[in-house]
């Protein structure tokens, strides 16, 4: 009995154009591997920084995430503890172990319990840094790595994002561009997980009306951190 | 090649597409059901075009969409091939299936090895195909339904009736009722009146069940052949746990997911949430690739993806090939009068809406399925809301000459007496159809200050004859 996958592909090819023959086909997907082709790009994310920084703020807020700025590393700490007590949440975190992050002085304020590592169940807040942000839709894109668990995006009910403005972009084409040109050759180098985020959990599925928070982070706030790229990249 | 008719397939899933009369005439007298149908304007449909209107390049993001798909389709072999080459080199295996038993198969065999008690599924369409969650149950696995609308229908033991809102037709009472039901050691007194009560009591009982699972089953909404990715798509975040908890991530999807690279994947999802429920961009979009690497925190350690055939690649040399570019964002079904009317267990099995007219005769053949074809108006707001833009009234009206031409008409429904007159002879149902029609398609002209012209009605009124319903005429209804 032949094998599926030689089956499936023979009837796929019987139904495709007889005049492209595989030769033809094979080229043409070479091309447009090499050459992705150039796709329209919405006119709203085409702005400047200050601009950019504004629309990625509103359109998070109205997906009903909230943002704040500081304009550097060491005014995380406060900016944290801030949030945490606005929401009488509990003055703990679980973060990831982004370089970035190393350059906190965390210690400076001790009412406030870090911790490292994946999520578990009983994690309320999780602190995470962003590869990039797109301004287009307020969508922040974490990867996963040796220092980004893809847990803490999801578990916790409480998500704060840290998103360096040097990596605040307008467009998902422009984070692909980035994440290409730091990784190198992605088909090889691609991340377990990438994933976009706008905005917290929601669900339509009780009467159409959209609930915050079903399994995934009833609140998420990001952080916009200023600063050039060597501070903050 | 025989064309997809030829075959037709025993499902062992039921399908009621065959009484679909009868289901039509029990869905009219369900006054929960038309309650929640009566949301889908204030809804998704509104939500739409208030998407569409906010982004000036959407026409030029459809045709692009189109294109992409097209493009694939016509290098469908090998960019398959080139998925499977990059999915393997992230270390995550490929299973072809030819159909559905095939798939439940090498699914449960997944499952067995991996000694799984329990496991956890995202919302997946092809998992509704292939009817995965019986096949589990009936070789003692435990299937888990994460999404809160899958979960609601498990519980009441009943099919989804919408590709992206299982449970549309269910009531925030009804749903109270079987959490009551199956929760039973919790409070039986307790409040579930409001929509928090309900989700913190999903939440809770669902957290357990996630962190337990030996396995994660999700869908894809695209397959990307240039990283051997895979996409999904979804707003609660139930998929992310489904897929990054468990040991071992099972993707279920079908050969016609795929798109060459992540900016044709780019594009294709700048039109995929603003059809669907109108959002700018659903809350989670997630890309995975393979298994999680040595140095990773977290992430399955297993990785596999079910690639589908089930019928697909006959209809690729059939004339209902563009079917295969849906993208199931659900839009037809949402501005479909018909599904508006009826809702989506009266189709009869997983594909309702004109979407599933379309392609459930091409999957699981005419025999069943010959009444949906007729399901239609052929008012054309489908094709013109549908991101991909598939000629949907012209693939119907190809199925309509199929059925007619192998004599598979019946007495009652012949072809050229189409559901029409079929309507004029049912005054309520013919009531519904025409109120949404109005609806809809004022949505439209409202913008314009007066209802100067209504888009589709001309085309709709030449072709047929309008038949005078019992009651009032349209135009009486329309003033
Ligand atoms: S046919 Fe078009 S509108 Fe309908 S679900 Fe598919 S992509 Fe969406």
């Amino acid at each position: 009995m032949i094998n599926a996958r030689e089956e499936i592909l023979s009837k796929i090819k019987a139904g495709l154009d007889p005049l492209q023959s595989r030769a033809r086909r094979e080229k043409s997907v070479e091309t447009r591997l090499s050459n992705p082709s150039k796709h329209v790009i919405p006119k709203r994310a085409q702005l400047d920084r200050a601009k950019r920084i504004l629309l990625f703020q509103q359109m998070a807020e109205e997906v009903a995430a909230t943002t704040s700025r500081v304009s550097s590393l060491n005014e995380l700490p406060e900016t944290i503890i801030e949030y945490l007590n606005r929401h009488n949440l509990p003055s703990h975190i679980k973060t990831d172990t982004n370089p970035l992050l190393n350059r906190v002085d965390w210690a400076k304020h001790p009412t406030l319990e870090v911790k490292y590592g994946k999520a578990e169940d009983c994690d309320q807040n999780s602190v995470t840094v962003a590869f990039a942000g797109v301004a287009e839709t307020g969508t922040a894109v974490l990867t996963s790595g040796p220092n980004n668990p893809t847990t803490l995006n999801f578990l916790p009910e409480n998500h704060i994002i840290i998103l360096p403005v040097s990596r605040l972009f307008g467009t998902y084409e422009e984070t692909w561009a980035r994440l290409r040109a730091e990784m190198g050759e992605i088909e090889k180098t691609f991340p377990r997980t990438v994933n976009w985020i706008t905005g917290p959990s929601r669900t339509g599925d009780i009467e159409q009306t959209i609930q915050l928070g079903i399994h995934g982070p009833k609140r998420l706030h990001v952080i916009l951190v200023e600063g050039n790229d060597e501070e903050t990249g | 090649m025989p064309p997809p008719l030829e075959k037709e397939r025993i499902k062992q899933m039921q399908v009621t597409s065959s009484s679909f009369k009868e289901n039509t005439r029990d869905a009219l007298s369900n006054p929960t059901l038309q309650n929640s149908l009566k949301r889908l304007h204030t809804g998704f449909v509104s939500s739409r075009s208030r998407a569409a209107a906010r982004m000036p390049e959407f026409e030029l993001l459809r045709d692009q969409a189109r294109d992409i798909k097209d493009h694939v389709l016509a290098h469908l072999d090998v960019y398959l091939e080139k998925f499977e080459l990059q999915c393997q080199a992230h270390g995550g295996h490929v299973h072809w299936c030819r159909d559905e038993n095939h798939a439940k198969d090498v699914v449960l065999d997944i499952c067995q090895k991996a000694n799984a008690k329990t496991v956890t599924k995202g919302k997946s369409m092809i998992g509704e195909e292939i009817a995965i969650n019986d096949h589990l149950e009936a070789n003692g696995i435990e299937p888990i339904e994460t999404d809160l609308g899958e979960y609601i229908i498990q519980l009441r033991n009943e099919p989804p009736s919408h590709i992206i809102a299982p449970a549309i037709h269910v009531s925030k009472e009804q749903v109270a009722d079987v959490f009551r039901l199956t929760h039973s050691d919790l409070d039986p007194a307790r409040n579930l009146d409001e929509p928090d009560n309900i989700l913190a009591e999903a939440r809770a009982m669902l957290r357990n069940r996630y962190m337990e699972a030996d396995v994660g089953i999700t869908g894809a909404n695209f397959l990307v052949a240039e990283t051997g990715s895979s996409i999904i798509v979804t707003n609660e975040g139930n998929g992310d746990l489904t897929q990054t908890l468990p040991r071992v991530h099972i993707v279920l999807a079908s050969i016609e997911k795929i798109v060459p690279t992540l900016l044709d994947a780019t594009a294709l999802l700048r039109v995929l949430a603003r059809s669907a429920t109108g959002q700018e961009m659903s809350s989670y979009t997630t890309f995975s690739t393979g298994p999680k690497r040595d140095t990773d925190v977290d992430g399955p350690s297993e990785y596999h993806v079910i690639l589908l055939d089930n019928g697909r690649s006959d209809l690729l040399d059939s004339e209902f090939k563009e079917m295969l570019r849906c993208i199931r964002c659900g839009a037809c079904l949402n501005h479909c009068p018909v599904y508006g009317a009826i809702g989506g267990h009266a189709y009869g099995w997983v594909y309702p809406g004109p979407m599933g007219s379309v392609l459930s005769p091409g999957l699981i053949g005419l025999q069943n399925t010959k009444h949906l074809p007729q399901a239609s108006t052929l008012c054309g707001k489908c094709e013109e809301v549908c991101p991909v833009r598939i000629p949907l009234p012209l693939l119907l009206r190809n199925w309509r000459f199929l059925i007619y031409d192998r004599g598979l008409t019946d007495r009652k429904l012949t072809f050229g007496l189409s559901i029409w007159a079929y309507l004029a002879k049912r005054p309520m149902l013919y009531h519904l159809v025409v109120r949404w029609l109005i609806r809809v398609l004022a949505l439209g002209a409202r913008k314009k200050g007066r209802y100067k012209y209504l888009p589709g009605l001309k085309a709709w009124t030449q072709t047929r004859d309008f038949p005078a319903p019992q009651g009032k005429t349209f135009m009486q209804q329309w003033r």
